[in-house]
């Protein structure tokens, strides 16, 4: 039997959810505001902020401090390099994995999630010193190698759940149809699972955008990202609530629209398996 | 040509042995069926044939060549499966031109093929259809196009029918039964419904767990049934069986006789009994007798006005009259 929802339980639930969505986007609302106001006006109390005149102050300051456009391409070709590196090795594995899976199959699943339990931090001192000794310190490939290698578990795992629901028959099929391993990845998995190739891509290309640990240890200015970037107006003494704020607008507004616009794909790609 | 021939195939999965040692042939242009219980292998078996499952032991010989270790798509076999298994991306007519494509033939041929498979399975109209937007028993007909196209050496079925209702699954069984005729290639059709096996099958392979139970044409397995479990599986309704002392009367451990080889009465004949359900089908009317010797199916005329509660009498035919051995064995 359907639960009976009233009237007045739908406008509680309705206060109630725009309450907790608001709650979650107050700090971002709060930042871009804080980014169009000055100094001295960031750092007033929070209602005269909102009475003072809007100014691009902020904006023309970090422009002239640094280099948005470098930051912003390194976070382009990073996240985006990272995220293709990482669906170029995970599309065969989850194939292995999904369609002819070992006794130890999920047990490797397992342990491969396992690596993203434990904290970053633990294998920082031999990735950097691998770095160092190879030269990748502050270069886009390195970036684009690390974060390719803490995000392929989640990829994998991903693309794992959505070629499960493909139906093994119509691989069987291709096969009796003369397609030859190749041909069964290109002419038919891959196009089916496209749903689902592109919501892990959005995914992973949100959270290599947002990797900050790694970004910020392993970079330094040529191949900062926009993580980065923000990082360097911060600090603890001083006035630079407002320039912060204009770095932070900066850095999360391309992945913020890129998200907007895929926010159907986003969360088909993280319930699916789950809900049908 | 399309001889397969099964030698000491068997099938194990880890320690479970789901397919005995087996030995079958199976002739070129033949129709042969797979019948059998659910899990009684008769999908492995297929599938062993098709090359999607490794063999544990023996051989398969296709055309006199040895297959065993041949890939799937080398074998020259089609396949259509139970869920259909088309390419869900594609249109009719990319689904049907895949094998052709696989095989790297020249486009002009292709849609030569294509076209003139779609006319066969009156698909021409819905060429450019994803098999989305088509009926169950459209998709079926892109699966045998599918398999159709690239002329193979034999075709295997899958239980093709299982997901039709079933006015379509009536119509589908003539349509694959004239295909057949019009390709003369050899067919293995594996289907668990006994009604397919007899109206389609040159020869009915039984099977139950993994072990062939008896092989022959439709008729012969009505007629002379190897075993009990045979006995019971072929035929609709369902053989009766009897065990006791009437049985021991016949020199058996147990009797079988088919409800339509008992003749009903109102006034004498050899067991008296009790009419439970009966199912009026018009050209047919089963009925439900309750007899000392246990609950007898009879077939009846459709015209035959008993109905529950009445009193009958019911005469088996001896001519017709099966008899087993305690091991379920047919004793001649």
């Amino acid at each position: 039997m359907a639960r009976a929802v009233t009237p007045r339980r739908k406008a509680l639930v309705t206060v109630l959810a725009w309450t907790i969505g608001l709650a979650l986007f107050f700090p971002i609302l709060w930042t871009v505001i804080l980014s169009f106001k000055t100094e001295g006006d960031a750092i007033a109390s929070p209602l005269t902020v909102l009475t003072t005149p809007f100014t691009l102050e902020s904006y023309h300051v970090v422009q002239d401090r640094s280099n948005y456009f470098l930051h912003f391409w390194n976070s382009v070709v990073i996240s985006l390099g990272s995220t293709l590196f990482a669906l170029v090795v995970a599309i065969p594995a989850a194939w292995a994995m999904a369609f002819v899976p070992g006794p130890k199959t999920k047990d490797l699943l397992m342990w491969m999630l396992s690596t993203k339990m434990m904290p970053a931090v633990g294998v920082l001192v031999p990735i950097y010193l691998l770095f160092r000794d190879l030269g990748l310190l502050d270069s886009r490939i390195g970036l684009v190698v690390v974060l390719m290698l803490m995000n392929l578990p989640i990829v994998v795992w991903m693309l794992y759940t959505y070629f499960r629901e493909i139906p093994g028959e119509i691989l069987e099929a291709a096969r009796m149809d003369g397609a030859t391993l190749k041909d069964e990845l290109i002419h038919v998995l891959t196009p089916m699972a496209v749903p689902g190739i592109a919501s892990t891509l959005l995914l992973n290309v949100i959270l290599a955008w947002n990797e900050a640990f790694w970004t910020l240890q392993l970079t330094t200015s040529k191949a900062a990202p926009l993580t980065t970037f923000i990082a360097g107006y911060s600090s603890p003494e001083g006035l630079f609530y407002a320039k912060l704020s204009a770095a932070s607008t900066l850095a999360i507004a391309p992945i913020l629209i890129l998200g907007w616009f895929s926010q159907k794909q986003l969360v088909r790609g993280l319930t699916f398996g789950a809900v049908k | 040509m399309g001889e397969i021939v099964l030698k000491g195939v068997t099938k194990r999965f880890g320690d479970v042995e789901v397919i005995p040692p087996i030995d079958l042939a199976i002739h070129d242009g033949e129709f042969v069926v797979f019948v059998g219980p659910s899990g009684c292998g008769k999908s492995t078996l297929l599938r062993l044939i098709a090359g999607l499952e490794d063999v544990s032991g023996g051989k398969i010989e296709i055309d006199g060549k040895d297959a065993t270790e041949t890939a799937p798509s080398d074998r020259g076999l089609a396949m259509v499966f139970q869920s259909y298994a088309l390419y869900p991306h594609m249109s009719v007519k990319k689904n049907i031109a895949f094998p052709l494509k696989m095989a790297k033939l020249p486009p002009a041929e292709i849609e030569a093929k294509v076209q003139a498979a779609a006319k066969v399975l009156n698909l021409s109209a819905y060429l450019d259809r994803k098999p989305g937007q088509l009926s169950g028993g459209q998709r079926q007909r892109v699966a045998i196009g599918r398999a159709i196209v690239r002329s193979p050496e034999a075709f295997l079925f899958d239980e093709p029918l299982s997901n039709l209702d079933a006015a379509l699954r009536v119509n589908m069984r003539l349509e694959i039964s004239e295909l057949h005729h019009t390709l003369k290639t050899t067919m293995i059709y594996v289907t668990h419904d006994q009604v397919e096996a007899m109206t389609m099958a040159d020869k009915i392979v039984v099977l139950q767990a993994g072990r062939i139970e008896q092989v022959g044409s439709p008729l012969e397995l009505y007629r002379t049934p190897r075993n009990r479990f045979v006995a019971g599986f072929i035929g609709s309704p369902k053989m009766n069986f009897i065990e006791g002392a009437e049985a021991a009367k016949h020199g058996a451990h147990a009797i079988g006789i088919r409800p339509e080889h008992i003749r009903i009465s109102t006034t004498e004949g050899m067991w008296k009994g009790t009419v439970g359900v009966s199912e009026h089908l018009g050209s047919d009317t089963f009925l439900h007798v309750t007899t000392e010797h246990g609950l007898l199916n009879v077939r009846a005329g459709g015209e035959v006005d008993l109905h529950h509660g009445d009193s009958v009498f019911l005469s088996p035919d001896m001519a017709q009259l099966h008899r087993f051995d305690k091991e379920g064995g047919a004793l001649k």
